[in-house]
C-alpha cells in the first residue's frame, strides 16, 4: 500500500514538475507558428515555383508530400542558439534580446534602529551586488555617529544575504534594539519591501534578509553562456583537462569503438553466419543471442569492471559485448534473408557450396551486416560514454563526468556536444561506407 | 540415348499435420534433344514441382529422371534454369551476372568475355553491359537471365513463367526472342506457363496437366513454334488452327478450375 501511495506521491511531483514547464513549451509553440506565418507569407511574396508537388491537391495525410522544411530546420537551430543567449545574457547577442538579468549594482538604503530605551538612530547600508565570478572592491564607508554604525555588504547575483546590522552598533539586539524603518518607512518584524529591485525582509528574529532580483536568466553554474563554452572549448584543446587534452579525451573514447566493435563484428559475423547455415549452430546460440540481446550493455558495466577493473581492457570487453550480439543477428538474418531462387539460380549454373557462399550469401547478407553496424556503432558510441561516466581515467564521459563534480558546467555542455557531434558523424559515416558500398541494398 | 526422359514421376508433399499433397502422380515424358515444350494447367497441378524435380531441387518419391542416359540427382549447370524474376544477383554487373556460369566453370576469362558480349548482343543489351542489374526493367531483366542461362551452355533450359510478371507489349517481344533462342541455339526448353496463347505460340508440344493429382491431361503437337520464328506473332495468332486450340485449351481448363471450385465448396 505505501509504496503504491509513495509512487502516487512521485507521479504528483513529477506532474506539477510538468505543470511549471508548460508556459516555456507554449512560447516555444508559439514561437515556431509565428515562424511559421512569417515563412508562408514570405513564400507568398516570391514568384511560386511549379514543380509536380506543388500541383497536387490533396496534401494532407500524403506521406509523400511532406518533406523536412530546410528553412524550418534552420531557424530550429537559429533558434536554439538565440534562446541559449537570451537566458544566458550573452555578449554575442545585442542586449535587447536578454531575459531581464540579475540585477547588479550598488545603491545605498537607512534603517531606523530604536533601542530599548525608545532613543532611535540612523545607520546607512551600502549594498553592492556583483556579477558571478568578478573580485569586487569593497566599498569604504564612515562608521557614522549615534548607536547605530553604518553598514557595508557585498552580495553575488543570484545569491541573497542576512545582514547582521547591529554587529557594529553600540546597541545591539540582544541589549533590545530594532529596526523600526527602512528609508523612513515603517516596517516589523516578518514583514518586507522593496528597494532598488532588491527585496528587504526582517525575519522573525530581526535580522534583515537582502535578496536582489534574479532576473529571469540561468545562473551561469546551470547554463553558461554560449561564449563561456567556446572559451573552455579553446582552453581544454590547448591546455587540457585532468592531464588529458581534449583530442585525447574524444580519442580514446573513439578508440575504444572501433576496437571494441570491430572484435564483436569479427566474432560475431562468422557467428551469424554458422547460425543462419547450420541448424546445430542455430540451435546452440539462439538461447545464447536471445538472452543477451535484450540485455542492455549498461547493465553490464558493473561485472565488467568486477572482471576486468576500469582499464581499457575492461572497456573494450563491453563494447564488445555491445557489437557482438548485434552483429551476430544481423549476419544471421542476412543469411536467412538470402531469396532461394538465387541459390537454385547459382547451383544450376554449376555453382559449387563454397562458390554459393562465396558469390551468393555473403554479398547477399552485406545490407544486413552494414545496418547492423550502423546500430552497432551508435550503441557503442553511447555505451562507451556511459561507461567512461562510471570510472575512466579518460574519455568524453569521464570529462563531463568529473567537470560536474567540479562544477565546470560549461565543459559538462561542451562535452555534451561533442559527444552528439561525433555521433552523428559516425552515423554519418557509416551511411555514406553503406551508399558506397553496398549500392543493391534494397534493390533485390 | 540424347534428350530428356521422365519416368513415371510421383510426388507426395507430406504436411505438418499429417495431411498429404499428391503433387504429381505417375508423370511420363520424353524429349527429345532439341525439342521446345511448353507446360500449361491450372494453378496447383504441379507444374513448378515438376520442374523443380527436373532441375534437381527436389528428390522425387517415385520415378527417374534421365538426360542424355545418366540419373539426375541433384542441380547441375547442363540444367539451366529461367526463373520468374528476382534470381539475378544485384550485386553483380549486368556482364557480372552473365559470366557467371562460365566463371564457376574456370572457363578462360577472355574466351568467356566474348561468350557474354555475344549473348548480351544477341538478347538486345549492348548497351547495358556495365549497368546494374537493378537499373533494368523487368523485360530487360529477363533478358539478362535468358542470356545467364545461354552462356552457360545447358543441354536443357527450364523456364518457370518467365515472363509472367511483364507487361503484354515486352511479353509479346520476348515471346519471339524466346523462339529466335530457341531456333538458333537448338536447345531442348521447357517453358511452363499460365498463358494458354503463349503456350501454344511458344510449344512444339504442349502438355496440359490436371490437378489433384498433378497428372497430364493431354498432349499437343503444334506447328505455332515453327511458324512464328522470324515471323510477326500477331499473324500467327490469326491462324484459324490456333483459335481453334486455344477455344478448346480454355474449355478445359475452364472445367477443371470449375471441379476445383466445386470441390472446395463441398469441402468448406
Ligand atoms: N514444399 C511444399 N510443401 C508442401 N506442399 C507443396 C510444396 N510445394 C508444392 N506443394 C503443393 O503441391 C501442389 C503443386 O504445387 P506447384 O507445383 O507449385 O503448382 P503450380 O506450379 O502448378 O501452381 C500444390 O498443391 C502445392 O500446395
Ligand atoms: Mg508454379
Amino acid at each position: 500500500m505505501s509504496v503504491l501511495s509513495n509512487l502516487f506521491a512521485e507521479l504528483i511531483a513529477i506532474l506539477t514538475a510538468i505543470l511549471g514547464a508548460v508556459p516555456f513549451i507554449v512560447g516555444y509553440v508559439l514561437l515556431i507558428l509565428s515562424c511559421l506565418v512569417v515563412w508562408k507569407f514570405i513564400r507568398k511574396l516570391m514568384t511560386p515555383k511549379k514543380d509536380y508537388g506543388s500541383l497536387k491537391t490533396v496534401t494532407f495525410g500524403d506521406e509523400s508530400a511532406v518533406s523536412s522544411n530546410f528553412a524550418a530546420s534552420v531557424v530550429s537551430i537559429v533558434l536554439i542558439f538565440i534562446l541559449w543567449g537570451t537566458f544566458t545574457g550573452t555578449k554575442l547577442l545585442p542586449s535587447f534580446l536578454h531575459m531581464p538579468g540579475a540585477y547588479e549594482g550598488q545603491f545605498d538604503f537607512t534603517y531606523t534602529a530604536e533601542a530599548a530605551d525608545g532613543t532611535v538612530d540612523d545607520a546607512t547600508v551600502t549594498v553592492l551586488v556583483h556579477g558571478v565570478g568578478e573580485q569586487p572592491v569593497v566599498p569604504t564607508i564612515e562608521p557614522g555617529d549615534g548607536f547605530a554604525k553604518n553598514d557595508v555588504i557585498v552580495i553575488q547575483a543570484y545569491r541573497s544575504k542576512l545582514l547582521p546590522w547591529d554587529a557594529n552598533d553600540a546597541i545591539m539586539r540582544k541589549d533590545g534594539a530594532k529596526i523600526i524603518a527602512i528609508n523612513g518607512q515603517a516596517i516589523a518584524d516578518g514583514q518586507d519591501m522593496n528597494i532598488a529591485q532588491t527585496r528587504l525582509a526582517l525575519t522573525n528574529k530581526g535580522t534583515l534578509n537582502i535578496e536582489p532580483n534574479q532576473g529571469v536568466q540561468m545562473e551561469p553554474i546551470w547554463l553558461p553562456s554560449p561564449e563561456d563554452v567556446w572559451a573552455s572549448l579553446v582552453d581544454i584543446s590547448t591546455d587540457g583537462f585532468k592531464n588529458f587534452t581534449l583530442a585525447e579525451h574524444l580519442g580514446f573514447s573513439l578508440f575504444r569503438v572501433v576496437i571494441g566493435f570491430l572484435l564483436g563484428a569479427v566474432v560475431g559475423i562468422p557467428l551469424g553466419y554458422a547460425m543462419g547455415l547450420s541448424d546445430w549452430f542455430r540451435g546452440w546460440f539462439d538461447p545464447i543471442v536471445e538472452f543477451m540481446r535484450p540485455v542492455p550493455p549498461l547493465a553490464l558495466i558493473p561485472l565488467v569492471i568486477i572482471w576486468a577493473g576500469i582499464g581499457e581492457q575492461g572497456k573494450i570487453i563491453l563494447l564488445f559485448l555491445a557489437a557482438l550480439w548485434i552483429m551476430a543477428i544481423a549476419a544471421r538474418s542476412g543469411v536467412s534473408g538470402v531469396k532461394i531462387s538465387k541459390v537454385h539460380a547459382a547451383y544450376s549454373l554449376g555453382a559449387s557450396k563454397w562458390q554459393i557462399m562465396r558469390y551468393v550469401i555473403i554479398p547477399n547478407s552485406l545490407p544486413e551486416i552494414f545496418t547492423g553496424a550502423r546500430v552497432a556503432m551508435g550503441v557503442c558510441w553511447g555505451t562507451v560514454v556511459a561507461a567512461e561516466l562510471v570510472a575512466a581515467e579518460k574519455g568524453a564521459g569521464m570529462m563531463i563526468m568529473v567537470a560536474s563534480k567540479f562544477q565546470q558546467t560549461q565543459i559538462v555542455i561542451l562535452g555534451i556536444i561533442l559527444i552528439g557531434i561525433i555521433g552523428f558523424g559516425i552515423d554519418m559515416l557509416m551511411r555514406w561506407a553503406e551508399r558506397v558500398l553496398v549500392p543493391w541494398k534494397g534493390r533485390g | 540415348m540424347s534428350g530428356l526422359s521422365i519416368d513415371k514421376l510421383s510426388m507426395r508433399f507430406d504436411l505438418p499435420n499429417g495431411a498429404s499433397v499428391q503433387a504429381l502422380k505417375d508423370v511420363s515424358l520424353d524429349l527429345k534433344a532439341g525439342e521446345l515444350l511448353s507446360v500449361l494447367g491450372p494453378s496447383g497441378c504441379g507444374k513448378t514441382t515438376l520442374l523443380n524435380i527436373v532441375a534437381g531441387f527436389l528428390a522425387p518419391t517415385s520415378g527417374e529422371i534421365r538426360l542424355n542416359g545418366s540419373l539426375v540427382t541433384g542441380p547441375s549447370a547442363e540444367r539451366g534454369m529461367v526463373f520468374q524474376q528476382g534470381a539475378l544477383f544485384e550485386w553483380m554487373s549486368v556482364r557480372e551476372n552473365v559470366g557467371f556460369g562460365p566463371k564457376m566453370k574456370g572457363q578462360n576469362p577472355k574466351i568467356a568475355r566474348e561468350t557474354v558480349d555475344h549473348l548480351l548482343d544477341v538478347v538486345g543489351l549492348h548497351d547495358f553491359k556495365e549497368k546494374a542489374v537493378y537499373e533494368l526493367s523487368g523485360g530487360m531483366q529477363q533478358r539478362v537471365a535468358l542470356a545467364r542461362c545461354l552462356a552457360n551452355d545447358p543441354d536443357v533450359i527450364l523456364m518457370d513463367e518467365p515472363l509472367g510478371a511483364l507487361d503484354a507489349l515486352t511479353r509479346e517481344k520476348m515471346q519471339s526472342l524466346v523462339l529466335k533462342l530457341w531456333k538458333e541455339t537448338g536447345k531442348t526448353i521447357i517453358l511452363i506457363t499460365h498463358s494458354v496463347e503463349e503456350a501454344l505460340l511458344l510449344g512444339e508440344r504442349l502438355l496440359v496437366m490436371a490437378p489433384r493429382p498433378g497428372r497430364i491431361h493431354k498432349e499437343y503437337r503444334l506447328p505455332f513454334a515453327e511458324m512464328g520464328v522470324g515471323q510477326d506473332l500477331r499473324e500467327v495468332k490469326k491462324h484459324p488452327e490456333f483459335a481453334k486450340n486455344r477455344e478448346e485449351i480454355l474449355a478445359m481448363i475452364w472445367d477443371m478450375e470449375e471441379e476445383i471450385m466445386g470441390r472446395t465448396e463441398v469441402a468448406s
